[in-house]
């Protein structure tokens, strides 16, 4: 069977009401503790958060370091977390270099790391860029009018499992004298993704 | 659980097409890859969406050439993908 969840959308919405209704009548969980929850979390939910993240990288040798080795426990340091859920996610951030570009997709549905990068885009979650990008992803960058250099090796990282990613793009020249919160203001959520140039 | 592969094990992917819900996209099946790394251990969707018990088995990211997946393209692929969907290719031969 395909992997796609389009068909099982209304189903699942139906069994995740119908526990919902369990937990409450049996007094486990308060009709208003999900939502609540569910707001807390995207509400912290942002790609300053990512774009934070990147701006050290690129001042921080040390931090850069330990980001791409441990993403989780980087996050730490800057008080964030990939546990915004009832479970820490393991997070990968893979870095751009001059040689090496990276692209984020989710084949099977639209795996995305929410809490670094806010809600994703529309265009992530559709059928064309998901089928696309592993095939094509020059093309599809094309598009998005980032035309990689010809000798760049792309990777596509496609996190359909338990694994998020976050793309660590390239410091724009001529940004040597910007400070953490210049740098973080220049960082785009399609750069975090990979499908644009910062 | 142990963990059957290391980094830089070459690899099959399953060319099985099941009925059910699966997390090996479709295409990335029968194809010869690299394992890069270990996620740890969780269970598998494919028996968790039938409500079947399922231990933590573990999970690698697994680095595919696209020409190995598409016949074309010169760029790499990297997909987490669970152990059970996976056969050493030495073995195999």
């Amino acid at each position: 069977m395909s992997g796609d969840h389009h068909g099982g959308d209304a189903q699942l919405a139906a069994q995740v009401r119908h526990v919902e209704t369990l937990l409450e009548e049996r007094g486990l969980l308060d009709a208003d503790e999900l939502d609540r929850a569910l707001e807390a979390f995207l509400a912290r939910a942002s790609p300053a958060n990512g774009a934070r993240i990147v701006a050290r990288a690129w001042l921080d040798g040390g931090f850069r370091t330990r980001l791409l080795d441990d993403a989780n426990s980087a996050l730490a340091e800057v008080d964030l977390s990939m546990g915004g859920g009832l479970q820490e996610q393991r997070l990968k951030v893979v870095e751009n270099t001059a040689d090496a570009h990276n692209v984020i997709v989710c084949t099977l549905c639209s795996c995305y790391p929410i809490a670094l990068l806010g809600p994703s885009p529309t265009w992530y979650k559709s059928e064309a860029y998901r089928s696309r990008v592993v095939r094509e992803p020059r093309s599809v960058l094309s598009e998005f009018g980032f035309d990689l250099d010809p000798g760049v090796e792309i990777t596509v990282w496609d996190a359909s499992a338990e694994s998020r990613y976050m793309v660590l793009p390239r410091r724009p020249q001529g940004t040597d004298g910007l400070d953490e919160p210049e740098l973080a203001a220049l960082v785009t959520r399609n750069g975090l993704i990979g499908v644009a140039a910062v | 659980m142990t963990e059957r592969f290391r980094p830089g094990s070459r690899v099959r992917t399953s060319r099985v097409d099941p009925p059910h819900h699966t997390r090996l996209p479709r295409y990335a099946r029968g194809a010869e890859g690299t394992i890069v790394v270990s996620q740890g251990l969780h269970p598998l969707p494919d028996d968790r969406s039938r409500g079947l018990p399922s231990e933590p088995l573990p999970v690698y990211t697994v680095r595919f050439s696209a020409r190995d997946l598409f016949d074309e393209g010169g760029h790499a692929v990297t997909v987490d993908i669970w152990e059970p969907h996976l056969v050493p290719v030495a073995e195999e031969e």
